[in-house]
């Protein structure tokens, strides 16, 4: 992350950097502001990045793959691919197969179907490809679509083709929206793998782990979140234990997740707030916040980064690996580590990427240096940049892929395309800061933008009431007549629960990552 | 990198080439006083505190902006230099109310340290002072131009770290501040309310409302005072009183840049939230969720006791109570429809360590691979 002020050139897409991820957005204005990096910042709505953006691509939601593919095929036609990177590091043919299908990518065509014009996206290409180094950087406006994974390998595919991997001020930089959604999948806190991305379906990742924990374990891959609440809908899951997490207010089509909560046989929430999922749980467990105990975050880039307490937790609530060990007891397994330091230690010992990482080592980092995994053991300095002299997998595999479409296209009665996403006040589902009162006292509470356009023809006035509905539901939110959406286009932020941007929100999933497509629902509009 | 050698109060010092006089001191722990220098701003060499006599050099030196180069030879103290510096923080005592006990600044102020080590209690320079009313419109930021030394380090820092360029100063002469334009409130500018200002003013002219206004604590007066009266600065005082561990650093529970927090507490309540300079992404900044959004730790709603919902409503209850149920019902459950009729969901905030035990608790526990978070969301 240090490295970004360095690029000479960024593209950031489908991220609003400056109000999601503040700090990684200061970085990318000090390298526009004062090293000459060129900003391309592709996103439908006018964000504050694009004050400081050289080019802002204004593009339809959900037409990254064409944009990008445009902009491809483009260095194509004009010799500006990094031809050595691409033969020494990469499948050549596959090189071939993407330059195929590209053909069809013309700016011109490009520009029907995303709407931005054919010389912007020749100058966005002819400007990353030239610099010398050219960072993407990409958050969940990219993955939040049903052809989120498309998205994503297209951008690898551009990154690749201009040789931008694995030097500083380069690569393809996923914002995680969470401070340890990171870690998190590092751990293993995923339905198909163990901690190190190590598959479940592996028998010998398997005994590794049956040897440390003295079980047998599961050997077919489990479900994701969104899944678990079909099966829940569905009757499949009968029970549930949510740590932490508010899918009322965070998944798509609320009302979807509300029946299949309620749906289950029992439901046990543990969380520091009375959430609105923990309000339909049978039992609800007092847990200590990040400020009350012991531990270690991940960040987006891969550091890890101790989280040390600081205050007691309040009356009875307890820190969430004390609960976990205790109720693991009580039926019947002995968790052998519980302590944080000596769970980290267990971490190290089953995952190689964390093998060098342990609190004892982070505690005694001097301050401003860093620990970034893979650190394999306690000698390795840790790994900032991946991928610096072969990719993780060998040669670089371009996986191209052709512009598909939204699940749901703006019809005669759903008109408006509707996108969701957050505001720099506030934070995912509001548990945190919508108890702050400063920060309630300057955003209140959530706003439909819309264009002044869009408002004169659905008769919808700043500051006043309006009803959006989509397929799934509607909600009644004030209006904020703005230009920054462009006409056709309204965007909600998913932070309110009096106004929840997600009853609206299509849960249809990108088949392989089962990201539902937040970013793109057809909508309508109307005064209240 | 090229390097270079220098000569500072006698110490000969290597640095790489490009390197200013007051980075080579600071890394060799030699003291040049400044009060318009931040690390992470470029340097402005306004306050001139910091200037050395340099051999050959024709006039004294800025070492905040000065380049070094081979060879120099450096001095940072002497006599006529100290006399410099002590008449500079003389005339800007005239202005600057110096009555310490009271100001939320007192213990950390560059300004009253430098005061103190000069031995400055008033300014042989009397004239006109000023006497502005405090500006407290928005709910972060309080601005009070009586103690404002002109350093420039808020406009810069809103400028050249935050890109946003709330403030600037206007009027001129004795009548200049750094002000919003046409002073309009902070909220109704581009502000962003990220408290770089705070972090950065070396006086009390820029505080923290949230901490300083609504959320005052009387111990931390005390404090105050106290590193008034006794001429201490924060830190020496919380070690001679065995408090040191009041700050603790952390990592920030919002997004996932990372960002290092200093996290001090007075009575098991949060008393102001702070970034270290230079270090982790952050470099020392934040933006409003960081340094303000932490009320929520101590908030009123927070579950204290284990609730069971019993007819529809919830009662508290003992832990070993819900606890047994929750072991019972899941146990029930599991060798009823099989493990794989469980889900368990982790958290993307909680750490490393809590959510590899939970995943270990779905599958080594329950027998499922059942087991995700909310990183899709």
């Amino acid at each position: 992350m240090d490295d970004i002020e360095t690029a000479k050139a960024i593209l950031v897409i489908g991220s609003n950097t400056t109000e999601c991820h503040p700090i990684i957005g200061l970085r990318i204005k000090k390298a526009v502001m004062q090293n000459d990096c060129k900003l391309i910042v592709a996103e439908p709505k006018h964000i504050r990045l694009c004050y400081y953006a050289d080019k802002w691509l204004q593009l339809k939601p959900g037409t990254d793959v064409a944009l990008i593919n445009g902009m491809m095929n483009v260095m194509v036609e004009e010799g500006l691919a990094d031809d050595p990177f691409i033969n020494d590091r990469c499948e050549c043919d596959r090189y071939d197969e993407l330059k195929a299908m590209l053909k069809d990518y013309t700016p011109e065509k490009v520009s029907e179907i995303t709407g931005v014009p054919a010389d912007d996206i020749r100058e966005a290409a002819r400007t990353f490809a030239n610099a010398d180094n050219a960072a993407i950087i990409y958050a969940m406006g990219i993955t939040q679509h049903t052809t989120g994974t498309d998205n994503v390998m297209t951008l690898a595919n551009l990154a690749m083709m201009t040789g931008n991997i694995g030097k500083p001020g380069t690569g393809v930089n996923p914002l995680r929206g969470q401070n340890n959604v990171q870690g998190a999948c590092d751990v293993g806190a995923l339905p198909n793998v163990l901690t190190g991305y190590k598959p479940v379906t592996d028998p010998e990742t398997r005994e590794k782990f049956e040897k440390a924990w003295g079980v047998k374990l599961p050997e077919e891959p489990g479900l994701t979140a969104t899944e678990m609440m079909s099966a829940a809908a569905e009757g499949k899951i009968k029970a549930m234990y949510i740590v932490g997490e508010n899918p009322m207010l965070s998944d798509a089509n609320l009302h979807h997740a509300e029946k299949a909560l309620k749906n289950l046989d029992f439901l046990v929430v543990e969380d520091i707030f009375l959430t609105e999922t923990a309000q339909l749980a049978d039992v609800v467990l007092p847990a200590a916040s990040f400020a009350e105990k012991e531990g270690t975050f991940s960040a987006t880039d891969r550091r890890v980064q101790r989280v040390r307490k600081a205050l007691d937790a309040p009356g009875e609530a307890r820190p969430d690996n004390e609960i976990v060990a205790d109720l693991a007891k009580r039926m019947g397994y002995e968790m052998a580590n519980v302590e944080p330091a000596a769970v980290m230690d267990e971490i190290a010992s089953l995952t190689p990427q964390y093998g060098g990482i342990s609190h004892a080592r982070l505690d005694a980092l001097p301050d401003g240096e860093r620990l970034h995994w893979p650190c394999p053991d306690a000698d390795h300095p840790g790994t900032p940049i991946l991928h610096t002299e072969v990719f993780t997998r060998g040669k670089g595999w371009f996986a191209p892929a052709e512009w598909q479409a939204p699940a749901e296209q703006p019809d005669k009665e759903y008109p408006l395309t509707l996108t969701t996403g957050r505001v720099l006040w506030q934070y995912h589902t509001g548990t945190m800061t919508r108890k702050s009162d400063g920060i309630n006292e300057i955003d209140p509470h959530g706003h439909v933008w819309i264009s002044p356009d869009d408002a004169e023809k659905y008769g919808v006035e700043n500051g006043k009431k309006a009803v959006v509905t989509t397929r799934r539901g509607d909600i009644d939110i004030e209006a904020m007549v703005t230009e920054r959406v462009p006409n056709g286009v309204i965007f909600i932020p998913f932070h309110y629960v009096e106004s929840a941007a997600n009853i609206l929100t299509n849960d249809v999933v990108d088949p392989v990552s089962k990201v539902p497509e937040f970013k793109v629902s057809a909508a309508k509009v109307k005064a209240k | 990198m090229e390097q270079i050698k220098v000569e500072i109060d006698g110490l000969a010092c290597e640095a790489p080439k490009g390197s200013t006089i007051l980075d080579i001191a600071r890394a060799n722990g030699i003291d040049i006083p400044t009060l318009c220098y931040d690390p992470r701003l470029s340097p402005y060499g306004a306050c001139r505190l910091c200037l050395v006599e340099v051999e050959g050099a024709r006039a004294l030196l800025p070492a905040c902006c000065a380049k070094a180069d081979d060879g120099m030879v450096i001095q940072t103290t002497n006599e006529k230099l100290e006399r410099i510096r002590k008449t500079l923080v003389e005339l800007l005592v005239s202005d600057h109310p110096m009555e310490c006990q009271g100001c939320s600044k007192s213990g950390r102020c560059e300004l009253q340290r430098l005061a103190d080590k000069y031995g400055i209690t008033e300014s042989s320079f009397t004239g006109e002072v000023h006497e502005y009313d405090l500006h407290r419109e928005n709910p972060f930021v309080m601005r009070d131009y009586n103690k404002c030394i002109m350093c420039g380090r808020c406009i810069r820092i809103c400028r050249e770290v935050q890109g946003v360029g709330v403030y600037d100063f206007v009027n001129r002469g004795f009548k200049a501040v750094p002000g919003t334009p046409y002073d309009r409130p902070m909220q109704e500018t581009p502000c962003e309310f990220c408290g770089q200002c705070i972090s950065t003013c070396p006086t009390g002219a820029i505080k923290a409302r949230p901490y300083e206004d609504f959320g005052r604590v009387a111990a931390l007066d005390m404090l105050r005072n106290a590193c008034a009266y006794f001429k201490m600065p924060e830190e020496d005082m919380m070690k001679a009183l065995g408090l040191e561990s009041w700050v603790t650093r952390t990592t920030c529970a919002y997004c996932g840049c990372g960002c290092q927090l200093d996290i001090h507490v007075i009575d098991n309540k949060i008393v102001e939230i702070t970034s270290p300079v230079m270090v982790g992404s952050g470099q020392g900044n934040l933006c409003v969720k960081g340094r303000f959004g932490y009320d929520f730790v101590s908030s009123s709603e927070r579950l204290t006791r284990p609730l069971i919902k019993k007819k529809g409503k919830f009662e508290e209850a003992e832990w070993d109570e819900a606890l047994s149920l929750v072991a019972k019902k899941l146990g029930d459950t599991k060798k009823k429809s099989g493990p794989d009729s469980i889900g368990v969901l982790s958290s993307a905030r909680a750490t490393n360590e809590d959510n590899y035990l939970i995943q270990k608790f779905a599958r080594a526990v329950i027998g499922t691979n059942n087991v995700d978070h909310c990183a899709r969301l």
